[in-house]
């Protein structure tokens, strides 16, 4: 199998802090990788960068074969990316389905269609009408996910796709992954979840204070010892302090 | 020809650091509150007549007059943010605030028309026409004191900011508000006292205004556009560049009222325009907050 | 608008539809009519007033109501129309009737000038871009009064047009009129386009429009020249009926304000918001300035008037009535709750993200946390 996106040494620093240390990761046409980490361990960051909202300060982003760094983001979007964001960024003035309309590139009645389409693969077509500012959360993230697939991207990125929603919710977003999956779209899913991470995903990436850590299949990953070892300050979690932006390590020191 | 010129840049430089007075409190409330306060125009003629009021009912010196209307003045900045700034909010508070400042500015503007008639004013003192022969210029006194007041306050807010506890909250206010809400700050305070000393600096440059140039009620108007101008120019939000971009912009134009007084105001603005197109964010600008 | 009638379900719609309708074709046979019922001068005079400011305020908010933008630099627009009536008629020797002929020029200086200013302004943030169009603003203002061909401080005035003081005004109505009803054809097409779907998502979040493939600077551009040339041609029928324009009543600080006031009175980012909005304040700024000659009073009026709508009437006034319309309409009636209408799968959980939640941006800076500002 060919990696569909790939990234070679992808460094990116924010002042002093080193979100991103030599990064390299690949993703395989048509399989649901993931990639997970402890916060702050520059997953977000890595996202950005790949998808232009972020410059990197060396090493490349590809796509197939194409070098893809630091394009802007409606290029990202144009050569076949889709990225849904932590916290939902959707249009909270107009409707859902406008919502729907404002990424889909075709004619009117073909765009509808197809928009109606989406909604109701995600289950909010009943929503249509009302403002998207009126959603709940979960609805959001499921609006999300929807218009990032009006595009028909070729890889979807999916930052925290099961972050803050209920236990069926999480398990109704598994079964569309599973679902586009099956029809070849390619995932690169960040996540916290590890139940969702390791019954979804066929690889699995660890990242640590911005490189990798670890990678391979859920099995073996799950008991890795460096990736044990990248966690076991998440054990501790509900005694550390709040944890730092995204993109910012943890770990203080380790950076040259 | 060449002593013009050093005159002009010299002049500039000084009717600078007044501006950098009206401007600095401007962009200190942009900082902080995100908002474009066009009542600061008349705010500053406000200060104008406070200081006239003083001056000549009183006998008080400008400078002396300055610990009575500063107090003031911070006051009224709080009565005004409390009143009406504060409810202000949803997705059209831009327009809201433009509109509310300009209601405040019209209001402000219409009692000082009743209180004191269309009239030109200025305000006089001693050192108010003489000035100082330096290395064969001349160094108007007011203007000199005017810039040294300007320095002083802007050195003092640097103070506030950077080595008081509430500074500390203003500045991470200004960085991100719902962060420092969650941190304990309270953001409300912080909004009030603010534009309360971006209202009471504002008194120090109406004073020094007031006693360069003749003024009426009218007056803010052409004020308030030239203040906003050189706030973007040195970045909405920062106090040091509305004090670079205040002698620059004055500088520059002084420079060009040499060949052409009529030209020289256009400059004023294409300077702002040019400069925007290099730069969009003026000199000290933060850029945005970084996109997820 | 276009929600509250797009939510009313079965049958009523027809019905309602249909009254709407007729509301409408009254209200054009009124309008249409109204010279012939009051024919006095006086009275025409507030009317042509108040369409042309209709037609600008359509204009404008179709621009900075729908991309949030707002700009207070259309009087560069409309100003320029007028010198562009005035000089062509004044140096190709134009006269009577013909000078409309001059019109389309106004229009099209208005959007030529335009691309240049939105180039630069448009690639900055929105409080930054507020403060460029007023820098223009004043450039323009500025250019007026300096150079020879503009007139200087004298300006420059109209050619005789052969109508009586009647017909004068009969005739400018219906110009007016239909200045008026361009604009507001334009701005309702806009709103109803995927253009403007686009232009208002840029509104709502322009760096995410962007991700996901909106040509943001091209809509805002576009949105921004169509804006210009509506404004542009506006300014040249209100040069005509001046007869006259100078630099402070051209290009009037107070011009673009009172944009954003009608708008914002009407409601920002609908079709007939600014409509409400100019025949509401427009004549009531007219009766204002020709009652108190002395400055103080009309200041504090208009002063107060502002301060209680902004606070009253925060989300102006068609919105508003929507909503009250929506709430007569549902009362009685069950909350529609999702978990009866599909598994409880999909009810979610409400988080109280502050960043996202429309009314949830309350406090001080409303806009920072946003990221939708572009550098």
């Amino acid at each position: 199998m060919t990696a569909l996106l790939r990234t070679e040494g992808v460094r990116k620093a924010y002042g002093g802090v080193h979100a991103l240390d030599s990064c390299t990761i690949e993703v395989d046409e048509g399989s649901v990788a993931g990639l997970i980490g402890p916060n702050g361990s520059g997953k977000t960051t890595l996202f950005n960068v790949i998808t232009g909202y972020a410059k990197a300060d060396g090493g490349q982003v590809y796509l197939g074969d194409r070098q893809i760094t630091n394009v802007t983001p409606d290029r990202v979007f144009a050569l076949g990316i889709g990225r849904t964001f932590q916290l939902t960024r959707i249009f909270a003035s107009l409707t859902v389905l406008e919502n729907m309309l404002v990424a889909s590139p075709n004619g009117r009645a073909a765009a509808r269609r197809r928009a109606m389409e989406q909604l109701e693969f995600v289950g909010i077509d009943g929503h249509h009408a009302e403002l998207a500012g009126t959603l709940s959360y979960g609805q959001r993230k499921l609006l999300e996910l929807a218009y990032v697939l009006v595009a028909e991207p070729a890889i979807i990125l999916l930052d925290e796709p099961a972050g803050g929603v209920n236990l069926s919710l999480v398990n109704t977003i598994a079964d569309r992954i599973r679902e586009l999956n099956a029809g070849g779209k390619t995932f690169l899913i960040v996540e916290h979840n590890m139940e969702f991470v390791m019954g979804l995903c066929d690889r699995v990436t660890v990242l640590d204070s911005g490189s990798v850590v670890a990678a391979g299949p859920p099995a073996i990953i799950r008991t890795d010892r460096r990736v044990l070892d990248a966690y076991l300050g998440e054990d501790l979690a509900d005694d550390d302090p709040p944890p730092p932006e995204p993109g910012e390590p943890e770990q203080p020191g380790e950076q040259p | 020809m060449a002593r013009q010129i050093y005159q002009a840049i010299a002049d500039g430089i000084l009717v600078g650091g007044v501006y950098a007075l009206m401007a600095v409190g401007l962009t200190l409330i942009f900082g902080v509150l995100d908002i474009i306060n066009i009542a600061q125009g008349v705010l500053v003629i406000l200060g104008a007549y406070l200081s006239y009021q003083l001056s000549v009912h009183l006998h008080l010196d400008l400078f002396l007059g300055l610990l009575i209307t500063m107090p003031v003045m911070f006051v009224i900045g709080v009565v005004i943010q409390w009143a009406f700034i504060r409810r202000l909010r949803g997705r059209e508070r831009t327009s809201m605030t433009l509109l509310v400042s300009y209601a405040v500015a019209l209001i402000i503007e219409g009692i000082l028309y009743k209180v004191y008639g269309a009239d030109d004013r200025q305000l006089s003192a001693s050192y108010v026409q003489s000035s100082v022969r330096l290395f064969g210029f001349y160094l108007s006194d007011i203007y000199l004191y005017g810039f040294a007041l300007a320095v002083a306050l802007v050195v003092a807010l640097y103070a506030l900011l950077y080595r008081t506890g509430f500074g500390r909250s203003v500045r991470a206010t200004m960085q991100d508000e719902t962060a420092a809400r969650l941190i304990g700050i309270d953001v409300n305070r912080v909004a009030a006292v603010t534009f309360g000393v971006g209202v009471a600096v504002t008194a120090a440059g109406g004073m020094v205004y007031g006693a360069t140039n003749s003024f009426n009620p009218n007056s803010g108007y052409d004020l308030i556009s030239r203040l906003l101008a050189i706030i973007i120019l040195g970045g909405l939000g920062s106090i040091g560049g509305a004090l670079l971009a205040s002698v620059f912009m004055l500088t520059v134009e002084s420079l060009v009222d040499i060949w052409s007084p009529q030209w020289a105001i256009v400059v004023f603005y294409a300077a702002l325009v040019l400069v925007l197109v290099i730069r969009p964010t003026g000199f000290f600008g933060r850029p945005p907050a970084r996109a997820q | 608008m276009g929600t509250v009638m797009g939510t009313v379900t079965g049958g009523a719609t027809g019905r309602r539809r249909g009254l709407a309708g007729l509301a409408l074709v009254l209200l054009a046979l009124a309008t249409v009519a109204f010279p012939l019922v009051f024919s006095s001068p006086v009275v025409t005079n507030y009317a042509i007033y108040a369409l042309i400011f209709v037609a600008v305020g359509s204009a404008w908010n179709m621009f900075s109501g729908f991309s949030g933008y707002i700009s207070l630099g259309h009087a560069v627009f409309f100003g320029s129309g007028a010198y562009t009536v005035g000089i062509a008629a004044r140096d190709w020797h134009v006269n009577g009737v013909a000078v409309f002929a001059l019109l389309p020029l106004a229009a099209v200086v208005g959007a030529v000038i335009a691309v240049p200013f939105g180039l630069v302004a448009l690639r900055v943030r929105r409080h930054t871009f507020i403060v460029i169009t007023i820098a223009v603003f004043f450039i323009f203002q500025l250019m007026a009064a300096n150079f020879s061909f503009t007139g200087g401080t004298s300006g420059v005035s109209a050619p005789f047009l052969p109508w009586t003081p009647v017909s004068f005004n009969d005739h400018f109505y219906y110009i007016t009129l239909g200045c008026a009803a361009v604009a507001i054809a334009v701005a309702a097409g806009v709103r109803r386009s995927r253009f403007g779907l686009q232009l208002r998502a840029i509104r709502d979040d322009e760096d995410r429009a962007r991700g996901l493939g909106v040509q943001t600077m091209r809509v805002k551009l576009t949105a921004f020249v169509l804006s210009a040339t509506v404004a542009g041609l506006v300014g040249g029928v209100w040069f005509l009926y001046l007869t006259q324009v100078q630099p402070p009543s051209g290009f009037d600080p107070l011009f673009d304000l009172s944009l954003v006031l009608m708008s914002f009175l009407g409601g920002l980012g609908t079709v007939s918001g600014p409509v409400l909005g100019a025949l509401i304040v427009e004549p009531g700024q007219l009766y204002l300035t020709i009652t108190y000659t002395n400055g103080y009073v009309s200041e504090i009026l208009l002063g107060a008037l502002l301060l209680v709508v902004v606070l009253f009437v925060p989300r102006g006034l068609i919105p508003t009535a929507g909503e009250w319309i929506k709430k007569i309409q549902t009362r009685g009636r069950p909350a529609v709750s999702p978990a009866s209408q599909r598994p409880p799968a999909l009810s979610g959980l409400r988080s109280e993200e502050l960043a996202t939640s429309d009314e949830g941006r309350q406090g001080l800076k409303g806009g920072r946390r946003r990221a939708g500002e572009e550098i």
